[in-house]
């Protein structure tokens, strides 16, 4: 029920208003205290924080405050790794070194190796593999469309998959990191987004302008008109990323939740 | 043991007791930690961590609600603001097909995040402060003279605008960022949040693109950094920008805060941070001949609530209790 965020109207005082008041959770603890004092509270199906397997040839990031690490190792493994590829590219090596592209370029490829490497040194046990593959076979690296065209999708995947996850973190800290990490890869989603087009640093595809979030994750998803960005779920964003991960280096973020 | 009475004590001295323990669905969760399995022994112990959670992530007498209509403080403070703005025709005159669509679209944006967050909080939200509320030449409701209004040509300067713009989403971003950890207890209400967060990034980048550009140019994104962080900054935070965009005003957006009352590990520093979680990101491997700046530049940084309201009341009218 809470768990629903509505628009609170009329509805409210006859339908969830009853759940919230007081004596309805007194009964609630009751109910808690005379199960623990009787038997035994047996917690047997809530999930535990678990290290990272290979299962199926995909890479587990595990679950917890762990998960969700890997799960953002995982993906700036990948942005970094594109970064560095682009700058090898022939795209890349033709900007001018005083153009606007090339400073942005390049301060995207510093910020996404420090994210990684930020990861690696923070996930002391349990860390995924650092050495994901890559395949970037779909990605044209003398084309400007092709390579700001998977920029563009890197950065907004990277806002929406923070967003999404930052309720399966438990801890007050982790939860800040991720957040100073997510409004940097929005910054640069939106740079990358006015070279593609001017303008577009925000649009429907991103934001919900004109239509709700369609994500299957329902927490926190926006109506029509209410300009909040499009969150996704690990399962979406995998879907997503395993696109641009090698056979063996694609992962399984199924354990977040 | 009877953690009916305990709760009901609390009560006496805590009347949101029952808030803060309801208001977590994922209480057990906080409880795996602890083991799969739990005793009838092991319980005092389970239940002790209830509380340490419960309390330790939220500041006694900051709810939920609290934090929200503190985020539908700092919207209304920026919708009022794109509105005067965007319905000024000489100061739009100032700006390029593109730019002032942009600004339009953020309009739009900010006034649909004060809607939205209404209808999150229903009949707790606060008042609508109304447009009197708020004095964006920063003379605080005074006739704005050269002397007392330093964004006196706010409205009428383009320049001024998005430099006041600028600092109105940075210091929306630092806020969001800093109110996430009060959210915990609520992933829907969370999840909103972090969605609003990213959004005014996306602004905070899309302004500075202007500014670099200057408010003329259809193609701002094409223009270089070139010159002060001030006048022309990067679409993200480099150190502290050099105190941004009107530093005698500014500088306070991208220092450190106050970590009085911080949740647990939690610290609110200046945005030239380079220090993230204990690591030191200077010394990470695979960073060699880096610019110093881009160790600061990848993170942003959090503020503390109490800081933020002294920075968004510049822009209040004395007399006003708007965001005290």
């Amino acid at each position: 029920m809470s768990d629903n965020l509505q628009p609170r109207g009329a509805d409210d005082a006859t339908f969830a208003q009853p759940l919230y008041t007081p004596i309805k959770r007194r009964s609630f603890f009751m109910y808690a205290g005379a199960t623990a004092g009787a038997t035994a509270l047996v917690l047997a199906g809530c999930s535990k924080d678990s290290d990272p397997v290979t299962t199926s040839n995909l890479i587990n990031v595990g679950s917890g405050d762990t998960g969700v690490l890997n799960y953002a190792y995982a993906l700036e493994q990948l942005e970094a790794g594109f970064y560095t590829a682009l700058r090898d590219g022939a795209y890349y090596k033709g900007l001018a070194t005083t153009s606007a592209e090339r400073q942005i370029l390049d301060d995207l490829y510093y910020h996404e190796v420090i994210h990684r490497e930020f990861f690696k040194a923070a996930i002391t046990s349990g860390r995924i593999s650092d050495s994901l593959k890559p395949d970037f076979s779909k990605i044209d690296f003398s084309s400007r469309t092709s390579v700001l065209g998977a920029a563009k999708a890197f950065e907004d995947l990277g806002v929406a998959a923070y967003n999404g996850a930052g309720q399966y973190i438990t801890s007050p800290l982790y939860l800040t990191l991720a957040g100073k990490i997510v409004s940097v890869e929005a910054r640069h989603a939106a740079i990358i987004r006015d070279l593609v087009q001017e303008g577009s640093f925000i649009d429907n595809s991103v934001v919900t302008l004109t239509t709700a979030n369609a994500s299957a994750s329902a927490s926190g998803a926006g109506p029509a008109s209410s300009s909040v960005e499009r969150s996704m779920t690990p399962n979406e964003v995998t879907a997503a990323a395993n696109a641009y991960l090698a056979d063996g280096s694609k992962i399984d973020a199924s354990g977040l939740k | 043991m009877n953690i009916f009475q305990i709760i009901s004590e609390i009560e006496k001295v805590d009347p949101e007791v029952y808030d803060r323990l309801d208001s977590r669905r994922s209480i057990f969760k906080h409880m795996t930690g602890l083991g799969q399995k739990l005793s009838a022994a092991a319980l005092p112990l389970a239940v002790g961590a209830i509380f340490n959670k419960a309390y330790a992530q939220t500041p006694v007498g900051a709810t939920v609600n609290d934090v929200l209509n503190f985020a539908l403080s700092l919207e209304y403070l920026e919708s009022y603001f794109y509105q005067r703005g965007q319905a000024t025709a000489a100061l739009q005159a100032g700006f390029s097909a593109t730019n002032k669509a942009a600004l339009d679209l953020i309009r739009t944006d900010e006034a649909n995040h004060v809607t939205f967050l209404r209808s999150v909080l229903g009949t707790a939200a606060i008042a609508d402060p109304g447009a009197a509320t708020f004095d964006f030449t920063g003379a605080k409701g005074a006739t704005p003279t050269a002397a007392n209004a330093p964004f006196l040509d706010v409205f009428t300067n383009p320049l001024t605008y998005l430099a006041v713009a600028q600092s109105l989403e940075d210091t929306g971003v630092r806020a969001y960022k800093g109110g996430a950890p009060l959210l915990m207890s609520n992933k829907t209400v969370l999840t909103a949040a972090l969605n609003i967060h990213s959004v005014e990034a996306r602004h905070a980048s899309r302004l500075r693109t202007m500014r670099r550009g200057g408010p003329l140019n259809n193609t701002a994104s094409q223009s270089p950094q070139s010159g002060t962080l001030n006048a022309s900054p990067k679409s993200w935070i480099s150190g502290t920008d050099n105190g941004g965009a009107s530093p005698a005003q500014t500088a306070g957006i991208y220092g450190a805060g106050n970590n009085t009352g911080a949740p647990t590990g939690v610290t609110f520093d200046a945005e030239s941070n380079t220090t993230q979680g204990g690591a030191a990101l200077t010394g990470l491997p695979n960073t060699t001949g880096f610019p110093a700046a881009a160790f600061s530049e990848a993170f942003d940084e959090a503020l503390d609530v109490t800081t933020v309201k002294a920075i968004a009341r510049t822009f209040v009218v004395n007399g006003s209790t708007f965001l005290a």
